[in-house]
């Protein structure tokens, strides 16, 4: 500090200004180091972990083809409640389209958007469905989320499991109080509801678009 | 370096005098949002540890370099430099614990303890004591944050420990109520952490009157037996 009083106001401006753009650099070469670093480790393990939620939703019998470099990327979609740019994964078995992987938004959830990862058959009947990320309240509209649910034999996600509009009317994919076909907990129906309309409107998007989303090529 | 005595200061007042959540009533925003279970509360505490511990060591070797200032946006910057360096050295190379404590990590920033135990301890002392002052801020913060969490699951929804599955699999959360318990859903919600909060406080204040009083009212030990304290 003592230095300082020998220097006028410009000149401990001047000074300040060079410390802070000094450390400015110094801690950005820092960050700099580390992303460097650990980038390649990090994109492996999100690839790692992008695989994980996909065999989650998608048996593994039903694909043979390497799933996160065949897909299609689609510009928003309303009926996807996709606001931005998505992916669609394309499984193939020995050659031939099996199944389709979408990433669906509930716009409607209790605390936001919930994010789906979804499986459609190529006979329209759900593989699976998983919750990707959403804000419900934790203890009450989180049990979407199988890690969350009280009832590990049979969470409430895999109600969705082998169902298609064959077997179940589309008038039906409701909650039970709205007179539809889905089980919901008391005191949390806002959730269930968002995600069954949301599994609904992206069921419906890919019996609808599957030729097309096949035939398209494949991102790069 | 460091001396025992020194150590233990900064061990009590880290986890008991100067508790970062009931004395100085910091933190309050992460607090609020993450304390809906034990478990959240005890793994944002784990993150802050390891944040404020790294953040401290680094202030406290630079504080010669540090004009005055300048020393909050300096401050500022190591402090969020810190917490992404954690943050992409926890994803690169311990990802599982990542998985578990990610969401946590970026929060801290939004932690004004980071920013006043710089200001007020690792810019005047040496690298190692405000490493641990850092940490056992953040240890005061565990049980705390661990207790409280634990406080407004049980009346929020009859558990406890729910989510440890994910931290230490083949664990499980301990339903202490029957599963018909219908919930107490304040609890849950920020209003439930202000009201299980004072609790604490109150109960801490009250503890520590009591303690005052003993002390005051204990006569002084006679010479004889003095030997052995």
């Amino acid at each position: 500090m003592s230095t300082a009083k020998e220097l006028t106001a410009p000149g401990m401006a001047a000074r300040s200004a060079v410390i802070l753009f000094l450390f400015v650099i110094g801690f950005t070469a820092v960050l700099a180091t580390v992303f460097s670093m650990t980038e390649p480790t990090i994109k492996a393990s999100a690839a790692e972990e992008e695989m994980r939620t996909i065999k989650e939703v998608l048996p593994a019998a039903l694909y043979d083809n390497d799933l996160l470099h065949d897909t299609v990327d689609l510009p928003a979609t309303a009926e996807l409640g996709q606001d931005d740019n998505s992916k669609v994964y394309r499984a193939r078995l020995a050659g031939q389209p099996s199944a389709l992987v979408l990433q669906a938004v509930a716009p409607d959830g209790y605390a936001g958007k919930i994010r789906l990862l979804l499986a459609v058959r190529n006979d329209g009947r759900l593989a699976g469905v998983r919750i990707t990320q959403h804000k419900e309240t934790p203890g009450l509209g989180d049990y979407i989320d199988p890690k969350k649910d009280k009832n590990k034999s049979r969470p409430w996600i895999t109600q969705f499991d082998g169902l298609s509009f064959d077997t179940l009317g589309e008038k039906d994919w409701k909650v039970k109080k709205d007179g539809g076909h889905f089980d919901a907990n008391a005191g949390a129906t806002v959730t269930p509801r968002a995600v069954v309309k949301a599994v609904r409107k992206a069921l419906k998007f890919a019996n609808e678009n599957r030729d097309r989303l096949f035939v398209s090529t494949a991102a790069k | 370096m460091i001396t025992w005595a020194e150590f233990k200061e900064i061990f009590v007042n880290g986890t008991w005098r100067q508790n970062s959540s009931l004395v100085q009533m910091l933190g309050m925003c992460p607090l609020l949002a993450m304390t809906t279970s034990l478990v959240n509360g005890a793994m944002l505490s784990l993150a802050t540890i390891i944040v404020m511990g790294s953040s401290g060591f680094v202030v406290a070797l630079l504080r010669n370099f540090i004009p005055y200032e300048i020393r909050i946006p300096v401050f500022i910057l190591i402090a969020a430099v810190m917490v992404t360096v954690v943050d992409l050295g926890m994803n690169a190379y311990m990802h599982d614990m990542y998985n578990i404590l990610g969401i946590f990590i970026p929060l801290i920033i939004t932690n004004c303890l980071v920013l006043a135990r710089i200001e007020t301890f690792a810019v005047k002392n040496g690298p190692l004591q405000a490493m641990f002052d850092g940490a056992f801020m953040g240890l005061g913060m565990l049980w705390t944050l661990s207790l409280l969490g634990a406080i407004r699951e049980f009346i929020g929804t009859g558990t406890v420990l729910s989510g440890i599955e994910a931290v230490i699999p083949g664990l499980h959360q301990i339903e202490v109520l029957p599963a018909d318990y219908p919930g107490f859903l304040v609890s849950i919600l920020p209003p439930g952490a202000f009201i299980v909060l004072a609790c604490m406080v109150a109960a801490k204040n009250w503890y520590e009157v009591k303690a005052a009083e003993r002390a005051k009212r204990q006569p002084p030990a006679p010479i004889s037996a003095a030997g052995c304290h």
